[in-house]
């Protein structure tokens, strides 16, 4: 009797939680109170991610940082609404170039002010990139300046007067950039961090210009010139930003603060938009995309996204060095299986290395699954039927996806050619390491590209360049982006680029695997939130309207 | 007693050097460095870095200066956060952690201690299985378990409680602390109701017990006050070092709950190999550790006359 007691008392506790959990998912009707009060007062609530190292854009490197500096710092020009393509003025009201575009000019407007109230002058551009460029500051993101004439020159400290360099202020309006060759893609370039201005006099308060981690990133001290002004920073909680009144556009800023909550944790992230504390997060956990496309589809979005999944090979090592056995790996590999039954998120198999969405520069369509083939490249490179293929390892840092990414690729590899390969994961930094270090044969990797432009994925790839790290060299594709950059005509410069990879994609020091998507759930209040491929929204135009009223 | 507080403070300087030596040196064994990432700096960048914070110097120089900043008190800057120190870290997180512990010992003490009594009182009846059944469950349920249920119940269903964050939190009903406290005191009151359990049925067995029932003192006067005293020793030894534990904060507790607590910042500090807030945190940890086994053993002195010497 007491067992059937407790056997019924078990039943019900069980039966009042699924209750529970259905009544959880039923009930997202985006009213909650934060959400109401947010819509109202428009303030939108958003994630970035895990918490910032720093809002100096100049000692900056991630995602996050970028999309936090972005609400508070505009460059010389802003991203536009709905292509990112495109741009808008920022600090600059108009601008011109020459005709190879290698000299530009930059008009900064009258009205433009930082925001304790001094004005923004073009020699705070030319402080700024002083500062990027001074090597004892040590920023990690100074050769991005080096299409600045002179800029790798000073920085390398063969010249020491700033002068020399290629960035000057004709008078408080007006800026001259002069660059090392043909930069096209300088619109785009300018508004990453390491662009970005700095104000001065905020920063020769807290040190001198070459102080790394001074106090002027912080909530009392920050200055910006963007849409939005420092309100109060939370270290891994949330980053307060509220509407700037100073901003030389302020009418058309429509909402009056930003929310930056820094949540690492997806199912933790998942559960904040479900309990309404959030309008937008960063990310879906991977198990919840097939839940929210089935039952919620108008609260997922699937937007393309400018990155490239692949695992990069070391050629140094047997049998990586053979041409013929990288073809053959590549070619058994199904991309269309690992898109559509692991990740599940729209990502589109890589044909090619750098992805769609670059303007005008087409993908390439190279790399496709043919097993048969893959087959008979094995048995010309010496190994038929996998026959003497000696063992080797896939290498990853630890994560769900990447296991079950690099599972497959073993299991296909293993039924195709009928190799045998290992796998090892390592925690993040001591992954990073082996990857630096070439102490590997496989190491999975991905690149995201800075700027719309595909020598942002291209230019990588140069013998010794520092992120090559594959031993892999060809003094002719060093040749044919040396070429690019000195090639003035957008149409001729994109035929150099795509004959780069395509030599690239011959050699194939990588194994393909897919490109990227941002995966994302947001509330349908959020007005203006457009697909952008970098990922880099202009937040003046982002909008939040009632639910309600969106109902109605 | 007094030499023997000041004598055991004393102590904590030679244990605080072995932590922070052993940290110091496991630490710079462990590869990969502060500056690293997925798009690599170049290694002139790299060095520059190196020398800027101090780490192209020899190790022993390293160490020595590192030792001679620690007895000021310095901690040094973190490389996590770029503009705080190590020990502004400790400061903004620490007194996140202490609410939640503090809030989460009193839960797990006065459940748990509640608890261990009523099933000791009660031995092999309904109401020693039925709070000891319970308690196994609490054992047997990690805090990444029970902290989601929780956080589904009380934040998506009965939307009392926020499912994550700290500041500005005012909409809701409960403060953000209750629900990181609750998941942490449940999972330690489970271990305090058995062990209190098994403290008071070793003391109701004993002699001076039965005479007091020979006596005709009531049930509940035998157990609270006869027993209890000396059945809550086993508890008290295990609550220093358990409450050490709380306010230290609890990686997985403050990540289900997204809150800014320390035991968040020492598990990052690892992953990102900020040096000078591991050893800052790790050194932080073993202050706490001695200070509350000391305080247990004091507390214990004076209830069990026993252990005074």
């Amino acid at each position: 009797m007491k067992k059937l007691m407790l056997l019924l008392a078990l039943l019900v506790c069980a039966g009042l939680a699924w209750l529970g959990v259905k009544r959880a998912t039923a009930t997202n009707d985006g009213y909650s109170p934060t959400l109401q009060e947010a819509n109202e007062h428009k303030i939108l609530l958003i994630t970035v991610g895990s918490e910032p190292r720093t809002l100096d854009p100049q000692e900056a490197q991630g995602v996050t940082e970028h999309h936090i500096i972005m609400s508070m710092i505009e460059g010389l020009v802003a991203p536009s609404i709905d292509d990112q393509a495109k741009v808008v003025p920022g600090m600059a009201d108009r601008w011109e170039h020459n005709e190879d575009s290698s000299i530009w000019t930059f008009h900064i407007g009258k009205d433009r002010k930082w925001s304790d109230g001094e004005p923004v002058k073009a020699g705070d551009f030319v402080f700024s990139y002083k500062r990027m460029l001074t090597a004892s500051f040590g920023a990690q993101y100074a050769e991005n300046l080096f299409i600045l004439k002179g800029a790798a020159d000073y920085y390398s400290g063969k010249i020491t007067d700033f002068d020399q360099v290629g960035v000057k202020a004709l008078d408080d309006q007006t800026l001259r950039i002069e660059l090392v060759g043909p930069t096209p893609y300088l619109l785009s370039m300018v508004q990453h961090d390491s662009w970005l201005p700095v104000c001065p006099t905020a920063i020769l308060k807290f040190g001198a210009i070459d102080t790394r981690d001074s106090k002027w990133t912080r909530a009392e001290n920050y200055v910006g010139n963007g849409p939005f002004k420092m309100k109060g920073w939370y270290p891994n909680d949330v980053i307060e930003v509220v509407r700037n009144p100073l901003y030389w556009d302020a009418a058309n800023v429509k909402l009056n603060g930003i929310n930056f909550y820094s949540i690492e944790n997806a199912n933790t992230e998942e559960r904040a938009f479900q309990a309404g504390q959030l309008h937008k997060t960063g990310q879906v956990p991977l198990d919840k995309v097939p839940y929210y496309r089935r039952v919620h589809p108008e609260l997922i979005r699937v937007d393309p996204y400018e990155g490239v999944y692949f695992y990069r090979l070391n050629v140094a090592r047997k049998p990586l060095d053979n041409q013929k056995v990288r073809l053959a790996l590549n070619l058994a590999v199904d991309r269309d299986a690992i898109v559509k039954n692991i990740l599940r998120e729209d990502q589109k198999p890589a044909t090619g290395y750098t992805p769609p969405g670059m303007g005008n520069y087409q993908p390439l369509n190279m790399i496709t699954y043919d097993p048969a083939r893959a087959r008979q490249l094995l048995a010309e490179a010496g190994y038929p039927n996998g026959k003497g293929f000696p063992k080797f390892t896939i290498h990853f840092n630890t994560s769900e996806s990447h296991r079950a990414i690099a599972e497959a690729i073993q299991q296909m590899w293993k039924e195709e050619l009928n190799i045998d390969v290992g796998l090892e994961n390592q925690e993040w930094k001591v992954y990073l390491d082996t990857q630096n270090n070439k102490n590997y044969d496989l190491s999975r990797s991905a690149w995201i590209g800075d700027f719309m432009d595909p020598v942002t994925f291209l230019s990588m790839w140069t013998t010794g360049n520092g992120n090559n790290n594959t031993n892999w060299g060809s003094p002719k594709f060093d040749a044919l982006i040396e070429q690019a950059a000195r090639t003035g005509d957008p149409t001729v410069r994109f035929k150099v680029l795509r004959d780069a990879e395509d030599l690239f994609l011959n050699e194939l020091p990588v194994v393909l695997i897919y490109w990227y998507t941002d995966t994302y759930l947001i509330r349908p209040s959020v007005q203006n939130w457009n697909p952008l491929v970098l990922d880099n929204h202009n937040y003046k135009y982002i909008d939040l309207k009632a639910e309600r009223d969106l109902a109605k | 007693m007094i030499k023997i507080i000041v004598g055991r403070l004393l102590q904590l300087i030679p244990v605080l050097w072995m932590i922070l030596t052993l940290t110091f040196f496991m630490s710079k064994e462990v590869p990969g460095g502060p500056f690293s990432a997925e798009r690599q700096a170049t290694p002139e960048v790299i060095a520059r870095l190196n020398a800027y914070y101090g780490l192209d110097k020899p190790l022993w120089e390293q160490y020595l200066g590192y030792l001679g900043k620690f007895a000021r008190f310095d901690l040094g800057p973190s490389y996590t956060y770029q503009s705080e120190s190590v020990n502004e870290v400790i400061a903004r997180s620490f007194p996140i952690s202490l609410q939640i512990g503090s809030l989460a010992f009193c839960i797990a003490s006065v459940l748990g201690i509640t608890a261990g009594v009523i099933a000791a009182a009660n031995r092999n009846k309904v109401w020693d299985y039925f709070p000891m059944s319970l308690s196994m469950l609490g054992i047997c349920l990690p805090t990444f378990v029970l902290g989601p249920i929780l956080a589904l119940l009380f934040g998506l269903v009965l939307r009392l409680a926020p499912v994550s964050g700290w500041h500005g939190l005012s909409y809701v009903p409960f403060h953000p602390m209750i629900m990181p406290a609750v998941t942490l005191g449940l999972f330690y009151s489970a271990y305090i109701a058995r062990l209190t359990r098994g403290g008071m049925l070793e003391i109701l067995s004993q002699d001076f017990i039965r005479t007091a029932r020979a006596k005709g003192v009531p049930d509940h006067e035998i157990i609270l006050k006869h027993a209890l005293r000396g059945g809550l020793l086993p508890v008290v030894a295990f609550l220093g070092p358990a409450f050490a534990g709380l306010l230290s904060g609890s990686f997985v507790v403050e990540k289900v709950f997204n809150v800014p607590g320390i035991g968040q910042e020492f598990i990052k500090s690892v992953f990102n190999r900020d040096y000078p807030l591991v050893l800052g945190t790790v050194a932080f940890f073993g202050v706490l550790i001695v200070v509350f086994n000391l305080i247990s053993d004091i507390v214990q002195a004076l209830m069990d006359p026993k252990s005074r010497n």
